[in-house]
């Protein structure tokens, strides 16, 4: 057999395939104490079944794997509603410390008051950027914020003897987990529609809201990258009515310093620290989704609170809090990495970054704008929604376009998102890309459209330059495979 | 209106120059920011803010040394026994290591396959290995932490049945039961408490769930109360603790319909919390029912293997309010320090660890019992016990635990709550035999003088 | 694409009666707005289906579909192929890939159905 010189090509063997026996990457120290009498074999199992393979097998290994990645730190992500921005270094070095890393859950108060001090600070400034001052870092994520957040709003017309609120009204435009959350709070969702300018429909909100409303859920800026012009009056709309307004805070990154979202009549939000406050996606999560509340809400939020007392910062639980939504104490590393963040960025810096973002995406915007369908024609706030109908026509889906995208080393934007956009591609620069940096993606998205009509095959079978091509993803939902097995 | 519209200043995390957002504000059309900012009500637009302004990175690093400084640590010489959820390991360096790659670490959830095959190929690992160790047939790629990850079981249980009353045993720690009641509160679902002696059950019961080791520690009866589940038309759900994995039989030789389990001790530093991942493991038969994220294996056009997120329809994403759950964002890069770890142990790492948890335990145990005025006991299932257990103190856990505060001894979880002057204490490779002989010898100082 | 010899509901299901048995499944255009069908959901055999109920769920990579009974009955049989192998429904709707049976309660439903003349300038 011969071996063929290709320095490119990647051994893609799983750990259990490359396992030999008796390799190892570790030992543990034997044994200190007097040896202990083990249990009833009945109790006992024979080997676990997992790789035996030697420590540089281990790094290679995944370090290859990481190589196949297309990461903030190795390429422009402009994915909207995602927030991909730069995630300062310094960030994960402080989350690492001992004194921070090594510390457990269940510490008495006493023994972590740094700890305690550091949630109940990230805790005022989230407070003061949103205009809403009780806040709960307890959430793991957006999804998990917006589930408090309703929580606290069933909590508080219940208190209130008002349980025939059991509506949710949430925009056509809404993210998926809006929905999802909603109907996991026992709330039955009513979709109100977007107008032709991609704002709430307000006459229909109008006709929506009543007696039943426990809430109105709503992003802001909107899933299209606009800010609603009628904010004032879709709040008073829902207060009218007794509701509630939910704000999903996870484009919170076009707000910073801007406008709070509570002084436009927003009752409850949530935000995405792995979004706005810049703590590393890491390939889908961890997140951490504080929930952010007016002070009537406070005594609901859920458990723990940082509070300070006379005897110093201790976590507390709140009155009537809607209880334990998770093990402990929420993402406190994640919460670190945001902490550090705000202080790095300041007051002066945090409008910074939300101007910069504007400008960077209406930058995009204007300069893309014969070339694609934009959702709204109108300035948008951190991120624009284009629309590849007119490459739709000339034969070429939005899907395409985002694959070929791939091949320049750019990732793809957010397709299909929101659902009320045909074609859609959701582009979010952020603050943390260069000039040059977009005039490349402009440059690229206007190369490929006239590769629609010069070289439709080679954008409809993109990306060409990846470690493999399109997968066959209805094959994979039909037979799924879903780990090793020995054969 | 507090601030001025071109508040700007250079940052090195921002590197848009004055003279460059000039250029692209001429090229949009407006003369500031403002021009873009018609729609926010101008009343409210610039509020003032109170936050302070920023730090130099060295600055930062000064103001987080000393906020560290403030808690007591095994870095600040503290040793401690608390478990209860959470566990001192080990942490191997292959785990720091890759966890350095940016190209992990910044990427976001794998919705372009092509260009996320390293995130892909390793939850497709974490997947593999997690029903190595459950003995389960399929898991996903993981859920925000061990309690939500069994919170969603028993709802998935409700939903595979079509029942909605949910078991939980009685010797399950509380957080299990405090998040499903949290998570089931509006979906019509009744809780009730099983004893971990029962020997029969509500015929309407969707699941049982079951913790072992239990909160105290011991290992439950699986089988038995599997079997009391299946006779009944319910599911059982287990929730195990992923290191005794490596000792004592996998809840998939019982014939166990949900595995769920705290990710934390596979690799994943404390942290006063979080982040970690829970587990999550089932039959086959019940995939569809599956909160969270899959990784599937396909070829690409060209007939190379590669990796997809699949079975998606279950997901908010398509099904929205009738979805399996709400979870978007999870915790893929725990997954990443589990999987790293798990390999990194191996097949004899993971054996010889849970062997060195439990002698270091029951070698602290039998100390410990020794001691006048302390005993060991067992609660529950009256099985043997794994790296925690419950000891009675000669007086109040809140008054010794403060005197071993005094010596640099964090003591064990007081549980009071569920038995008077009850200690949970846990045992893990990190407590050298010296620091368990200096935590007994503390106890009985104190002990003799109570 | 839409034969003459079937009924055509509005949410693009088909009826073949063969005596008082009613052969259900979707038409091309529901197949192929949904894309590669990769899972059916589908009743089991003895339960009843009322006129314009759902019986059942088809999936494709990234959508999901009620299903829904043109005509109401006791379901006599489900097409284990297309559970089986979904692709079934998107290579022959009108054959292997059909989905369940019923036993018509009530013939004169069938007059609630359009004829392929109908259906199809509805699709437009
Ligand atoms: C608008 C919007 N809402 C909610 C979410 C959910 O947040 P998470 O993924 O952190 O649960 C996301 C992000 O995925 C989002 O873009």
């Amino acid at each position: 057999m011969t071996i063929s010189a290709h320095a490119g090509d990647i051994d893609r063997r799983l750990l259990m395939d490359r396992s030999v026996t008796g390799r190892k990457a570790f030992t543990l120290p034997d044994s200190d104490v007097p040896e202990q009498n083990l249990p009833d074999s009945s109790f006992l199992r024979d080997d676990v079944e997992l790789p035996e393979v030697s420590q540089l097998e281990v790094i290679r290994y995944f370090s290859v794997l990481s190589q196949l990645n297309f990461s903030i730190d190795t390429n422009f992500y402009p994915l909207g509603s995602c927030t991909m921005k730069y995630n300062p270094k310094i960030n994960d070095e402080l989350s690492n410390l001992p004194g921070l890393a090594d510390i457990h859950p269940l510490q008495p108060d006493e023994t972590v008051q740094g700890a305690i001090r550091l949630l109940k600070n990230l805790q005022d400034d989230l407070g003061e950027i949103t205009g809403l001052p009780g806040v709960s870092l307890a959430p793991l994520a957006g999804a998990q914020g917006e589930y408090a957040g309703l929580l606290i709003a069933r909590a508080y017309h219940n208190a209130r003897n008002d349980s025939v609120r059991t509506v949710a009204i949430i925009p056509d435009s809404a993210h998926g987990t809006n929905p999802a959350s909603a109907a996991m709070a026992g709330l039955d969702v009513v979709t109100v529609r977007s107008d032709d300018q991609g704002n709430v429909d307000v006459v229909n909100l109008r006709e929506l809201a009543n007696e039943n409303t426990a809430v109105f859920m709503l992003t802001i800026p909107s899933t299209l990258g606009l800010f609603e012009p009628n904010i004032l009056e879709l709040t008073k709309i829902i207060h009218d009515v007794g509701g509630l307004v939910y704000a999903d805070g996870a484009n919170l990154n076009a707000l910073l310093g801007l406008v709070k979202l509570g002084d436009l009549g927003v009752d409850i939000c949530h935000s995405n620290l792995h979004k706005t406050f810049s703590t590393p996606h890491g390939g889908g999560g961890p997140g951490s989704g504080p929930v952010m509340v007016t002070d009537e809400l406070a005594k609901f939020l859920p458990k723990p609170v940082a509070e300070k007392t006379d005897d110093g910062y201790v976590l507390a639980t709140p009155e009537m809090s809607v209880g334990s939504i998770n093990g402990f104490h929420g993402s406190f590393s994640i919460a670190v990495r945001a902490y550090a963040y705000i202080k790095a960025l300041g007051l002066e810096g945090l409008q910074s970054v939300s101007e910069n973002a504007i400008i960077s995406a209406n930058y995009i915007q204007a300069k893309l704008r014969d070339k694609y369908d934009l959702a709204a024609d109108r300035y948008c706030m951190h991120e624009t929604v284009l629309s590849a109908a007119r490459q739709k026509k000339r034969g070429v889906a939005g899907l395409d376009i985002a694959k070929r995208l791939l091949d320049f080393g750019i990732h793809a934007p957010t397709m299909y998102f929101p659902m009320i956009v045909d074609e859609a591609l959701m582009v979010e620069p952020t603050e943390s890309e260069s000039k040059e940096t977009l005039d490349h993606f402009i440059a690229v998205m206007r190369q490929i459209d006239d590769e629609v009509d010069s070289a439709p095959e080679l954008v409809h079978e993109a990306p060409h330059d990846l470690p493999v091509t399109r997968l066959d993803e209805a094959t994979a939902a039909r037979k799924p495979v879903l780990r090793w097995t020995a054969d | 209106m507090a601030s001025s519209a071109n508040t700007s200043v250079n940052h090195p995390y921002i590197p848009s120059t004055d003279s460059e957002r000039a250029e692209m504000l001429e090229v949009i059309g407006v003369d500031s920011l403002d021009g873009l900012l018609g729609d926010i009500p101008i009343e409210h637009r610039h509020p003032k803010l109170d936050i302070d302004a920023g730090l130099s990175e060295q600055e930062l690093s000064t103001v987080f040394g000393s906020i560290a400084a403030e808690n007591a640590s095994s870095s600040s010489g503290y040793i401690s026994f608390l478990g209860a959820g959470s566990y001192s390991h080990y942490i191997p360096s292959t785990v720091r290591s890759i966890l350095q790659r940016g190209e992990f670490v910044t990427a976001y959830t794998p919705y372009q396959p092509e260009a996320a095959q390293g995130t892909l190929q390793v939850g497709f690992e974490f997947q593999t290995i997690i029903c190595q160790l459950t003995g389960m047939e399929v898991a996903n790629a993981g859920m925000y932490d061990g309690p939500t990850a069994f919170a969603e079981a028993c709802l998935m249980a409700a939903r595979v049945t079509k029942r909605t009353k949910i078991g939980v045993l009685s010797t399950a720690d509380r957080r299990l039961p405090d998040t499903l009641l949290a998570y089931s509160k509006y979906q019509g679902i009744e809780i009730v408490e099983i004893s971990t002696d029962a020997t029969e059950i509500p015929d309407d019961l969707a699941c049982i769930g079951i913790q072992s080791p239990n909160f105290f520690g011991e290992i439950e009866d699986i089988e038995r109360l599997t079997n009391l589940a299946h006779e009944n038309g319910a599911l059982s759900v287990v929730h195990v603790n992923p290191t005794a994995l490596g000792m004592f039989k996998a809840p998939g030789e019982f014939d166990v319909d949900i595995v769920t389990a705290e990710g934390q001790p596979l690799g994943v530093p404390m942290a006063f919390g979080g982040p970690y991942v829970g587990l999550f493991a089932c039959k086959k038969a019940h995939i569809r029912q599956m909160p969270g994220r899959i990784i599937g294996r396909t070829t690409d056009t060209k007939g190379r293997a590669g990796y997809v997120l699949t079975l998606q329809t279950r997901e908010q994403h398509i099904r929205r309010e009738r979805a399996t759950s709400n979870i978007c964002t999870s915790t893929q890069l725990i997954g990443l320090m589990v999987t790293v770890y798990t390999a990194t142990l191996g097949k004899q790492g993971i054996k010889d660890l849970a062997s060195l948890c439990y002698q270091k335990a029951h070698y602290a145990a039998s100390e410990i019992n020794g001691l006048a005025g302390f005993s060991v006991e067992s609660l529950g299932s009256g099985g043997t016990f794994f790296h925690e257990f419950v000891v009675t103190c000669p007086e109040s856990v809140s008054k010794i635990n403060a005197a071993l505060l005094d010596k640099k001894i964090i003591g064990g979880l007081d549980i009071s709550d569920r038995l008077d002057n009850g200690m949970l204490v846990c045992v893990t490779e990190t407590s050298s035999k010296a620091d368990i002989d200096k935590f007994v010898q503390a106890l009985s100082q104190i002990g003799a003088s109570a | 694409m839409y034969p003459d010899d079937l009924k055509y509901s509005k949410e693009h299901e088909w009826v073949r009666m063969n005596g008082n048995i009613a052969e259900i499944g979707v038409t091309v255009f529901a197949q192929e707005s949904l894309g590669d069908v990769v899972f059916v959901d589908l009743p089991d055999v003895g339960t009843d289906v009322a006129q314009f109920a759902k019986f059942g769920e088809i999936e494709s990579v990234k959508a999901v579909s009620d299903l829904f009974s043109p005509v109401g009955g006791k379901i006599v049989e489900v097409n284990a192929a297309a559970i089986d192998s979904p692709e079934v429904v998107n290579e022959e709707p009108y054959g292997t890939g059909w989905l369940i049976k019923v036993e018509l309660a009530d013939a004169s439903q069938l007059d609630d159905l359009m004829d392929s003349a109908t259906y199809q300038p509805t699709l437009e």
